[in-house]
């Protein structure tokens, strides 16, 4: 028996303790946005947040969860998130799409505890997410963006 | 094999029998393609020679509701060029619809209903932007004249503005959504009465907006699956959830063709969850879009199945593999040079190539090697299928719906009017999944379950090792030089597995379609050509791959011109547009072309001074011939591909310890008339980071059969610190053209054009991919 907080709700749930996390957020509980890309913590695709921090939840079994989960689905309603998600519309940052969930994430976790980084620790914390059409550039362009709007003028 | 006739080899193979003696035929086939709906099958060229051909009737494609909202009917498939918010956007903008009213619809595997739905080979735009022009122009034109109607006024007094239709001398206005109903009861007009907007009254198509090299220039029209994408609503693949479904994993054979020995599914069983083993049979070589074979682990969850499989324990028996379970990349690579440097059947002659080498003052010499890579779209392969009553229904990210109605119809013995396929956004696809053999496999799995939907889905160890891999491939150049430098013949044998060994006995030679793809179009003027193919054979399945055989083709020739230049101790792009000599149009069939991606020679000749265009465009904004500093070099390749014109120059920096540093990247490219250029530089900038990836990190390798590398932390991708630190597109301004492609004609100069610039700033030159850690030594 598991019991989670996914997105400010309370879940029981009878799943082995060994099921990752990404596993139970998708199949048992039903919720999509997150991805399966790799299993193995290599591409990033499976990105929630567990206490406000970026975790591949491929890797993290269940029984491993102790904080408070949010996924994908909650970040419009999430202050740094929502900014993050305009900022990948207004510059065009998606193709086709899989592996962004989980790119907006990472850095909406990057900037939560870094409201200000350089672009460099930006690609350093980017590293561990794959896309594989390629968007790197405008991920980038779009976190410093986000950066930026948030600097004081 | 219901599907067979759906694959662009045997759709190829139906070209080429119509070709011979009806090459001058082309324009009148123009115009009855415009002028008749039935003329599709009279075609020989472009859309109408596709399965299925195009349709433009405004009923299929443009639906508009009584509240105004405008849907379009998406018929191909999205894998993250944006094809759905192009094409709707092509069709709002000659419709006159309000971009915010605009929705968009995915249309099942129908090709009779909505024509060719395979999306591959770079064709949604080339081959829909017309047509779907005229869907909207038809469908503007009935909403004028339901209007006209109701006003009981001529429809030269009517106009469409932005989603409504007003009376021109009185002021009168209606709305398109109170016009839907009326609309929707006409004749819909023939294709002689269409008028299309003028350029000027365009307001979407070929419009620059929203992200122009680095800078924010104004807001893009809204990406159709924008929101949806960036808040997890998107529905991929993976995504689709049906009441009472199962989920499955499948050990398949190691090595392509083995079989079972034997399998004791006893411990899976035991695994929570797990509630059946199933053997599935090895396919018949060459299997084609069939699955593979292998043990089905059906659970009522994904975990549980990959647990359960986990739990198999399975004797292959590679006896019914053959040779393919001694396959090894090292010998099979040393294996190909041996090969490469006897001549093989040739291709494509001019003058004599053995004379002009032994009287050349200079001999150029080299071989290149590209090994093999899986497509590995960020999505696995995955799939839904539900088998009930003799029907059977799938939900699936597929590029080719049609082939995939005919697989599932075909491994479940029904007819394929009994199948339904429901096509998904796709996580990528890069050529992967225009094969649907993922599909085929859940179904398989599903006629177990009889009203149950299975979700079958791909680990990514699957999809490295289990892929249709890029065929690895050797290229031997020779060329002369004269005492100027002047090249004076050019000798250039390729090798790789034909794709047509996926369907057909090994023909051990590169078929039409791949020669066509950069190899017998080489487009140097050189007095002395042979160009020849000898023999490679298949022990992989072998299949498509972003851009396919025109990465071996243009990494070859591409690095061996600047070998050339260097060796002529000449600039390199100087030296390149001399090769291509005066700028001429040829006619594909004088090079030995017989494919021509598909395309009327005389709409589409392969062009020298497109390629001389780009080429001056990306030197001049790379900034080619500046000084630079010691370990900085420029790098240019250029390559023709899918009816379109790329160069590439880089600015790469590698320090004294082998450290890489891509500084920019200056794409120029030109495909014509650009329906989307917002989209057509994000296609850009994404092949520039996948060439990138080709060149210094990806390969898969075989041992004895099976592949050695299982995911990303062995099969490397591209990552954001490889990405260059500034990319920049330049689209050529080329209206007159006709429309080419979009997709892939960014990626063939990468690898090239960076491995070029690695030279410029070290001397080392790179001969085999990937660059790995080559310099470091």
């Amino acid at each position: 028996m598991a019991s989670l907080t996914i997105n400010g709700r309370q879940y029981e749930l009878d799943v082995p303790d060994s099921m990752p996390l990404l596993w139970v957020i998708r199949d048992v509980v039903g919720m999509k946005g997150t991805k399966f890309g790799c299993g193995m913590a290599q591409c990033g695709a499976c990105t929630v947040h567990i206490d406000g921090v970026a975790t591949r939840s491929c890797v993290t079994p269940v029984s491993a969860v102790s904080g408070e989960v949010k996924t994908i689905e909650a970040m419009a309603d999430d202050a740094v998130g929502k900014r993050v998600q305009q900022a990948w519309l207004d510059l065009g940052v998606a193709q086709c799409g899989y592996c962004q969930g989980g790119q907006i994430m990472n850095a909406t976790g990057l900037l939560k505890n870094n409201p200000s980084p350089s672009s460099q620790e930006i690609i350093d914390a980017m590293a561990g997410n794959l896309c594989r059409c390629g968007t790197y550039n405008r991920i980038l362009a779009a976190v410093e963006r986000v950066v930026s709007e948030e600097a004081p003028s | 094999m219901s599907y067979s006739n759906d694959t662009l080899m045997l759709a190829n193979v139906s070209r080429r029998g119509l070709l011979k003696g009806m090459a001058g035929a082309s324009a009148l086939v123009l115009a009855a393609r415009w002028d008749a709906g039935f003329a599709n099958e009279q075609a020989q060229f472009g859309a109408g020679a596709m399965p299925g051909g195009w349709v433009d009737n405004p009923n299929v494609f443009i639906r508009i509701d009584a509240d105004g909202s405008v849907t379009f009917i998406n018929n191909r498939a999205e894998m993250g060029q944006g094809i759905r918010t192009s094409l709707a956007m092509v069709a709002a903008d000659e419709l006159g619809a309000d971009w915010e009213q605009v929705r968009v619809e995915q249309a099942p595997a129908d090709q009779e209903k909505y024509g060719n739905q395979n999306t591959d080979g770079s064709r949604s735009m080339r081959h829909w932007y017309q047509p779907i022009r005229r869907a909207g122009a038809a469908a503007r034109q009935m909403l004028e004249q339901a209007a006209a109607n109701q006003w009981g006024v001529p429809t030269s007094e009517v106009r469409t503005g932005i989603h409504t239709v007003t009376h021109i001398p009185t002021g009168r206005e209606l709305s398109f959504g109170e016009l839907a109903g009326a609309a929707r009861d006409l004749d819909v007009p023939g294709r002689h009465g269409l008028t299309l907007k003028q350029d000027s009254e365009l307001r979407f198509i070929g419009k620059e907006s929203g992200w122009v090299n680095g800078e924010l220039t104004s807001a893009h029209p809204r990406a159709l699956d924008g929101e949806d994408i960036v808040t997890g609503k998107a529905v991929f693949g993976a995504d689709v959830e049906l009441d009472g479904m199962l989920y499955a994993v499948v050990a398949r054979p190691p090595v392509y063709g083995a079989g079972i020995t034997s399998v004791d599914g006893s411990a899976a069983l035991e695994v929570p969850g797990v509630e059946k083993v199933i053997r599935i049979d090895t396919a018949d070589q060459p299997a084609a879009f069939n699955p593979l074979g292998g043990v089905a682990v059906v659970a009522t969850n994904t975990w549980a199945a990959m647990e359960g499989r986990k739990a198999l324990k399975i004797q292959w028996d590679l006896s019914s593999a053959g040779d393919n379970a001694s396959y090894t990349s090292e010998p099979f690579r040393a294996a190909l040079e041996e090969t490469a440097q006897s001549p093989g059947k040739v291709i494509r002659q001019s003058g004599d190539v053995n004379a002009a080498l032994s009287n050349a003052a200079k001999v150029v010499e080299a071989t290149y090697y590209m090994p093999h890579m899986a497509q590995t779209p960020m999505e696995p392969p995955v799939a839904v299928v539900r088998v009930q009553n003799g029907k059977a229904e799938a939900w699936a990210p597929v590029q080719n719906p049609g082939a995939t109605r005919g697989g599932v119809a075909g491994i479940l013995g029904i007819d394929a009017e009994n199948v339904t396929v429901h096509q998904t956004l796709l996580g990528g696809g890069f050529g992967r999944k225009s094969k649907p053999d993922f599909v085929s496999e859940a179904a398989r799995v599903a006629k177990e379950f009889e009203g149950r939907p299975v979700k079958l889905q791909w680990s990514r160890e699957d999809d490295v090792q289990h892929a249709y891999f890029h065929a690895v491939s050797v290229d031997h150049l020779k060329a002369g030089l004269d005492a100027e430098g002047k090249a004076t013949g050019w000798l250039h044998r390729t090798l790789s597995p034909s794709i047509a060994s996926l369907f057909a006995p090994d023909p051990e030679h590169k078929g039409e379609f791949e020669l066509g793809m950069g190899f017998n179009t080489m487009p140097f003027s050189i007095p002395s050509i042979r160009l020849e193919n000898p023999p490679a054979s298949a022990h992989v399945r072998i299949g498509w791959f972003r851009s396919v055989y025109n990465l071996p083709h243009a990494w070859a020739i591409q690095s061996f011109a600047h070998e050339m230049a260097v060796a002529a101790g000449r600039d390199h792009r100087d030296y390149v547009l001399e090769l291509l000599g005066p700028d001429r149009k040829v006619h594909n069939l004088t090079v030995g072309d017989g494919w021509n991606y598909g395309e009327d020679p005389d709409l589409y000749p392969i062009d020298t001074a497109r390629m001389r265009r780009v080429i001056e465009r990306a030197t001049e904004e790379a900034g080619w011939g500046r000084e630079l500093p010691d370990g900085r070099g420029l790098g240019l390749a250029f390559h023709q591909s899918f009816a379109s014109y790329t160069a590439i120059v880089f600015e790469v920096e590698v320090d004294d310890s082998g450290e890489l540093t891509i500084h920019r990247a200056d794409i120029a490219f030109d495909c014509g008339p650009q329906a989307n250029p917002e989209r057509i530089r994000s296609q850009m900038e994404g092949a520039c980071v996948m060439g990138i990836g080709i060149a210094l990190k990806s390969e898969v390798t075989f041992e004895n059969g099976v592949a050695a590398q299982s995911n990303f932390h062995d099969y490397l991708l591209p990552r954001m610190p490889d990405a260059p630190k500034v990319v920049r597109v330049h689209l050529i301004d080329n209206p007159g053209d006709a429309m080419g492609g979009v997709g892939e004609p960014g990626l063939p100069p990468v690898a090239p054009a960076l491995c070029n610039a690695i030279h410029a700033a070290t001397g080392k030159r790179i001969r085999r991919l990937p660059v790995a850690d080559q310099l470091k030594s």
